[in-house]
């Protein structure tokens, strides 16, 4: 009898390291070759691992929420006799041959390190489902899904995103050719139904307790944040606004013609006025790396996303460069992908300043911690009608609330001060982005 | 669309299909066993190379699951003398011409480059690039024209090329331009499009307006589609129209709609782009219960494909146990194959990899 550890391979080209997601053997089981013994989930998807040997299942070597890298034994199966498989140790057949009696514990090899892994720091977030292992040989006839003419139009990926976000594709009509059901109406279903769902109060769990593994997205997440926050000392400041004239020009804008079919938002102009307050106050736009002060020519507007797996901050790269018109399509697009879980790694690297979109939640205003890396990041709090002073008149007016963050090692005070200041002009009056 | 075999396994062949029911036809039995023995076999081998790959053997893999009828089929229709050029999932294809399964296998775990002979096979290397090997069955085939192997109605001198390729391919300039030289030269060339409904992540819908097989229409090559999960189909239209091209008859164009049920590689994930449905629907479709269907019903029995089953598994063992005794290959090979002689510059290279490899010791 002898001990075989089964290494953790690289199942896509050029992964480094992988998530156990579950087991689906324990030790005592018997395992065949080819079983599937466990889930795990990589930076591309989850994967089912078959197991190489036949056995008894002596030990699991790493446990359910650790993160392994490729190569790390994950199991160790005693084998009856002579292995089933001609397992190797260190490359040399023979070494492994001799010892098959003695108990001694061997390692297959496996193709370690293959490809470039690259960043794999900021991982997409994925689907859930395991991607099966093998596709079984039908035994037989399945009977063919006829069932009743389907009336629906909608492309595979937004029935997949309607039963995901519980929207029922009967009860929609579609606004795409021919009445097809688009992305926009079955996000916009989805919202919907959720101001609802906000209003029931859920049951409380009888567990005292919920404990929630640190692992995966939160974790990444809280590494950042702790990192930011212990190593750039964060100032805040914070000014109420009378946004009126920004949701005048947000209506004009949805009005006009140039902007049909495109998704005009508060955070729009407010993302205009970030870049327009960045170029006269050039600090804000820049990285500190404790030998110099890197002064960012450009502007990497970052946008916090809460996504269904946490949060993230994706990146429009050369926003500054943009019109208006560009910017919208750019804003609405990433928020689509982060949505579905498919940002990409690089869309979430180079940022060079950020804003958090708080006040869809109905927050007034927020400290918010800078994206690492970064020195500046603005909260836009929530719109909402409320007393303003015009003229010593009290009046009604459309009221938010701008609050900022920034590295106090590279942004003094007056500098972080005028720079929201134009932030706030800007949203007062949006005439001001024409120059 | 031509289908001998419907999903259910009814044999039938349709009015004016006659020439091709004719071709059927005339098979024997012991003919027909062997394309449901190398349906099983190479699903079989697919399957392994999957967990292969997942139990860090492999580097990728490639699966052909469902597509075997097309395979298979099209592979045993090619004659003695032609020569075919495949993409780089007709696993079923090189089973039917002698090539060594285990190559494949060794190609996807890095230690060679193919390694079969395509002289000898006549099956030549895998194209990674997409669409590169429909210019060089091209290139081909004009080459065999220049040399009057073509129409001299002599079967063994005469020899005509199939160029295997994905829906997606099609959407390559590559492939255009191939059309446009094997239609102007009258090269005796079949192109034999896999129609997998998907090009990784892309949908067919978004690789062609009209109908694949009209694509040569244009160009003068015509074109037909066939059922690519009725085994039966995909030889008879693919014997048929290689029996023109070696005859003098100028290019042929079929696309086999089939679907790939398993994923586009191992480092790909379907489930994020298309649904499980679909994939129901088109498994019910499957090229080889189709066939054990008409098989059985021809009276062919369990004892038939109990055996077929067991040489699967045994094939399994084999090419498992085969593929952990793969050894790495001798550094020089890096540098043996890149000229035919001697080269000055090769030789420099080899001996500065040697110094270095020299000067780091032992690695192991």
């Amino acid at each position: 009898m002898s001990i075989s550890k089964f290494p953790l391979p690289d199942v896509g080209e050029g992964l480094t390291e992988a998530e156990i997601v579950s087991w689906l053997v324990a030790p005592g089981d018997m395992v065949k070759v080819n079983q599937t013994i466990c889930e795990i989930e990589t930076a591309k998807s989850v994967v089912e691992l078959p197991c190489p040997f036949e056995g008894e299942v002596q030990e699991l070597l790493v446990q359910v929420g650790d993160t392994v890298e490729v190569g790390t034994p994950i199991i160790s199966v005693s084998t009856q006799g002579a292995s089933p498989i001609p397992v190797v140790e260190d490359k040399t057949p023979t070494a492994a041959a001799q010892e098959a009696d003695t108990g001694a514990e061997y390692k297959i090899p496996t193709l370690v390190g293959y490809g470039d892994a690259g960043d794999v720091k900021s991982r997409r977030s994925r689907a859930v489902k395991a991607a099966p292992t093998s596709t079984a040989v039908p035994v037989a006839m399945v009977a063919a899904a006829a069932g009743a003419a389907d009336s629906i139009i909608a492309k595979p990926p937004i029935r997949k995103m309607a039963k995901e976000l519980g929207v029922n594709l009967a009860n929609l009509a579609g606004t795409g050719t021919r009445g097809e059901i688009t992305r926009e109406d079955v996000i916009g279903a989805a919202s919907q139904a959720s101001v609802f769902k906000n209003l029931t109060t859920p049951d409380v769990p009888s567990e005292r307790e919920e404990r929630i593994p640190v692992k995966g997205m939160r974790k990444a997440i809280a590494t950042a944040m702790v990192s930011s926050a212990f190593t750039a000392p964060h100032v805040s400041i914070f000014v109420d606004v009378d946004a009126t004239r920004t949701m005048e020009y947000v209506k004009r804008l949805k009005a006009s013609v140039d902007f049909a079919g495109v998704k005009v938002t508060p955070l729009l102009i407010m993302a205009k006025a970030i870049i327009w307050a960045a170029r006269r106050n050039r600090m804000v736009n820049s990285t500190w790396t404790d030998t110099e002060i890197i002064v960012h020519n450009f502007v990497n507007l970052g946008i916090a996303a809460a996504t269904p797996r946490g949060l993230i901050v994706p990146n429009i790269k050369d926003a500054d460069a943009m019109n208006m018109i560009e910017l919208a399509t750019a804003i609405e697009k990433l928020a689509a992908v982060a949505r579905d879980g498919k940002t990409a790694p690089e869309d979430m690297k180079d940022g060079t300043i950020t804003i958090t979109n708080i006040g869809v939640f109905g927050v007034d205003t927020g400290t918010p911690i800078l994206n690492p890396g970064e020195v500046g990041i603005v909260a836009l709090g929530s719109i909402r009608k409320k007393p303003w002073v015009v003229d010593d008149e009290i009046v009604v007016r459309q009221v938010t609330t701008i609050g900022a963050t920034f590295d106090h090692r590279v942004v003094d005070g007056d500098v972080a001060s005028r720079f929201v200041q134009d932030v706030a002009s800007v949203i007062e009056e949006p005439a001001l982005l024409l120059d | 669309m031509l289908q001998l075999l419907a999903p259910d396994g009814t044999y039938g062949v349709p009015k004016g299909y006659e020439k091709y029911g004719k071709l059927i036809e005339d098979l024997d039995e012991d003919t027909l066993k062997t394309f449901y023995r190398d349906m099983a076999r190479i699903r079989r081998f697919d399957i392994e190379a999957i967990a292969l790959q997942r139990q860090g053997q492999l580097g990728l893999w490639v699966p052909a699951i469902g597509q075997e009828g097309a395979q298979i089929g099209s592979g045993y229709a090619v004659g003695k003398n032609d020569h075919m050029f495949p993409s780089y999932r007709e696993h079923g294809v090189a089973l039917t011409h002698g090539v060594e399964l285990m190559s494949i296998l060794k190609m996807m775990r890095g230690v060679n480059h193919g390694g079969w002979n395509p002289e000898e096979t006549r099956f030549h290397l895998y194209a990674i690039v997409l669409a590169t090997q429909v210019l060089h069955a091209v290139g081909y085939a004009m080459g065999v024209k220049l040399d009057g192997k073509v129409g001299t109605g002599n079967p063994e001198e005469d020899l005509a090329v199939i160029s295997y390729m994905g829906d997606g391919a099609t959407a390559e300039g590559d492939v255009s331009e191939s059309l446009l030289f094997a239609a102007v030269n009258e090269s005796p060339i079949v192109f034999f499009i896999q129609n997998n409904q998907w090009a990784i992540s892309a949908h067919i819908d978004s690789q062609t307006k009209a109908p694949l097989y009209t694509r040569g229409e244009g160009f003068g090559v015509p074109g037909m589609r066939i059922d690519g999960n009725d085994v039966l189909a995909c030889y008879a239209a693919t014997k048929l129209h290689m029996d023109q091209a070696r005859a003098g008859q100028g290019p042929f164009l079929l696309e086999a709609l089939t679907y790939r049920i398993g994923a586009h590689t191992t480092s790909d994930d379907p489930s994020k782009y298309r649904e499980d449905a679909e994939v129901e629907q088109w498994k019910a479709k499957d090229p080889i219960v189709r066939f054990e269907t008409f098989l059985r019903r021809q009276g062919v029995g369990d004892d038939f494909f109990d055996e077929v089953t067991a040489a699967g598994d045994q094939l399994a063992k084999e090419i498992r146990e085969q593929t952990f005794a793969l050894q790495n290959p001798p550094m020089e090979n890096i540098f043996n194959h890149v000229y035919s002689d001697q080269h000055p510059e090769i030789d420099k290279q080899r001996a500065w990899l040697e110094a270095y490899e020299a000067q780091m010791g032992d690695h192991e």
